[in-house]
């Protein structure tokens, strides 16, 4: 268990020592959105009854600053060290699959909630946001930074360089997590789009995290529930798996 | 019986269709100072990052100290400590932090007092809070074989330690390597320098295009006398070469002759003796050594023969 935890340290130690990229300034970008929608939007849109639009913003794009971070976490790591090279004193080491496993995904977890925390505290400047359920809030929090980080472990494995890893990033992770009613209900949309949402699985991140704060979703919470939880479970396994076979580490 | 630090049967390993490992068999007892001989592209690093885990074998076992590296990969690699050939490194950190990261790894969580000597052995201790990224290329190799140690192997290896190093560092790093075996260590070297491997090792196996092509205590490789050859031309035509020294032509033209010399029996100036005494007009010479390919082709017709 001391190799698990000094290799969660040592991801820890590397985010850490670049704090003003890692979390710094994604807390800055949410702090932009927030103005800026805000801005615009309060007082025109009531997406919850009683819930000013601002309100309601605030826990979606935590949550989606979030998702992004973790995933970029494990995943920049990952790609980082194999272009590097320096990945084989961890895959020569006494670590097993599921330690490793553990450690970048705890770690992604770790920037996840430091990033979300910031945002939080920012978008309490602007208003006070109500807490339905404190417990639900840190559940999705935790979960959807894990699945998020499992599969930053999955597309770092996958990437062989810097390119591939920020396509994925920036044709998969960020439309996505724009697309998944941050900004918007997914009620207010019509016909395909509103069926595509729903493959969406950020979508029940966010939907169950902000259930956590106003006691309103637009899914069920037992639906967000489950897809979140699967999502676990799923990329959990495929990142052990990959680990696990070498597959794109050890040739 | 004691079991032997490395044990590798039948090993194979093809990239595609390059056969890179062909058949591989080896033992290497404890305490020994083994070398693995053989030029570019012979397959040392492929057969050393199998031993790692860092390659998957495409069939055949290999165990360290008993342990199979795949089966039961988390004692195999306890045991084992790899300088890797590439000089690779993590920016983020010192050389303390990535001494002390390592540690961790193999399960130390206090180490700072072996971590500080080896510093000193290794002739760090003024880097130890520098950036990697700060270090010269020597330095950053010997952080390598710091990161190695840090959990006392009882199998070293080091693939290439030598490669692309200036002489003082080389004798150094022998020096530094022998301390080690006189330790207790397993230390396994892979070079494409013959005369290290004879410096170094007790044993030393010769690899060529993934075939093991001979294996053989330091004493038995330097009776056959591998390595020298004497080139002599003339302006004039040459006589006929004495018969005692026919054996050991390895070409020979109108104006130039070539010899294989034994390093330990041949002395040149008595063979020059004899060619002159024997009408040679000599106008140039030269003592070459041969180099590695030289010396497989060598080895591998007489296993032929
Ligand atoms: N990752 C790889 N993919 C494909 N071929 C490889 C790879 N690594 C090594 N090889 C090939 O395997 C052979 C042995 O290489 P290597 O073990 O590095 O030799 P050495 O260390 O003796 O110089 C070479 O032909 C090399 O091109
Ligand atoms: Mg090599």
């Amino acid at each position: 268990m001391i190799g698990c935890y000094t290799l969660f340290r040592k991801e820890m130690a590397r985010f850490g020592k670049v704090w003003f990229q890692t979390v710094l300034s994604p807390i800055v970008t949410a702090m932009l959105y927030l103005m800026i929608f805000s801005q615009i939007l309060e007082g025109r849109i009531e997406v919850f009854e009683g819930v000013g639009y601002t309100e309601f913003l605030i826990p979606g794009l935590l949550m989606m600053t979030v998702i992004q971070n973790a995933f970029a976490n494990s995943s920049s790591s990952l790609v980082q060290s194999k272009t590097l090279g320096n990945l084989i004193f961890i895959l020569m080491a006494p670590i097993s699959t599921l330690q490793i496993f553990l450690a970048y995904t705890a770690a992604a977890v770790a920037r996840g909630l430091m990033v979300g925390l910031g945002v939080l505290l920012i978008g309490l400047f602007y208003v006070k946001v109500p807490v339905h359920n404190f417990g639900i809030i840190l559940l999705f929090a935790i979960c959807s930074s894990a699945v998020l980080g499992a599969l930053g472990i999955i597309a770092g494995i996958w990437a062989d360089k810097f390119d591939q890893m920020a396509a994925f990033q920036n044709f998969i992770i960020v439309p996505l997590s724009f697309l998944s009613g941050v900004f918007y209900s997914i009620h207010s949309l019509q016909g395909v789009w509103h069926t595509l949402s729903r493959f969406n699985p950020f979508l029940y991140m966010i939907d169950g995290f902000r259930y956590g704060f106003f006691g309103v979703s637009d899914v069920p919470l037992g639906t967000s529930l489950t897809v979140v939880f699967v999502s676990l479970i799923v990329l959990s396994a495929v990142s052990c798996w990959m680990i696990h076979t070498g597959y794109k580490l050890r040739q | 019986m004691t079991i032997p630090a490395i044990s590798i049967q039948a090993l194979c390993k093809n990239y595609g269709p390059v056969q890179a490992l062909k058949n591989i068999n080896l033992k290497i007892a404890q305490g020994e100072f083994f070398g693995l001989l053989g030029p570019n592209g012979a397959g040392k690093s492929t057969l050393i990052n199998t031993l790692a885990g860092l390659t998957r074998p495409t069939s055949g076992t290999l165990e360290v100290m008993s342990h199979n590296v795949i089966s039961d990969y988390l004692a195999a690699r306890a045991h084992l400590g790899v300088v890797p050939q590439e000089i690779v490194f993590d920016p983020f950190f010192s050389v303390r932090e990535a001494l002390v990261f390592q540690s961790g790894y193999y399960g130390l969580t206090t180490n700072d007092s072996w971590i500080d000597e080896l510093l000193i052995t290794l002739k760090l201790t003024e880097k130890a809070n520098a950036n990697m990224r700060a270090l010269s290329g020597g330095m950053k190799r010997r952080v390598l074989i710091a990161q190695a140690l840090v959990h006392k192997p009882p199998v070293v290896v080091l693939d290439e330690p030598t490669a692309g190093v200036d002489v003082e560092l080389r004798k150094s790093l022998w020096r530094f390597v022998n301390a080690l075996h006189n330790d207790g260590h397993t230390i396994v070297l892979t070079t494409h320098y013959l005369e290290e491997a004879e410096a170094l090792c007790d044993r030393i196996a010769i690899i060529d295009h993934g075939e093991l092509i001979a294996l053989e205590s330091k004493r038995e490789l330097m009776r056959r006398g591998l390595g020298q050859k004497l080139k002599v031309s003339s302006n004039s035509p040459l006589p006929d070469v004495p018969a005692n020294l026919q054996s050991k032509i390895v070409n020979l033209s109108s104006h130039q002759l070539e010899l294989r010399l034994h390093r330990e029996h041949d002395s040149v100036m008595n063979i020059l003796d004899q060619l002159k005494a024997a009408g040679f007009q000599i106008d140039d010479l030269g003592v070459e050594t041969d180099s590695l390919e030289d010396i497989f082709v060598q080895l591998t017709s007489e296993q032929a023969n």
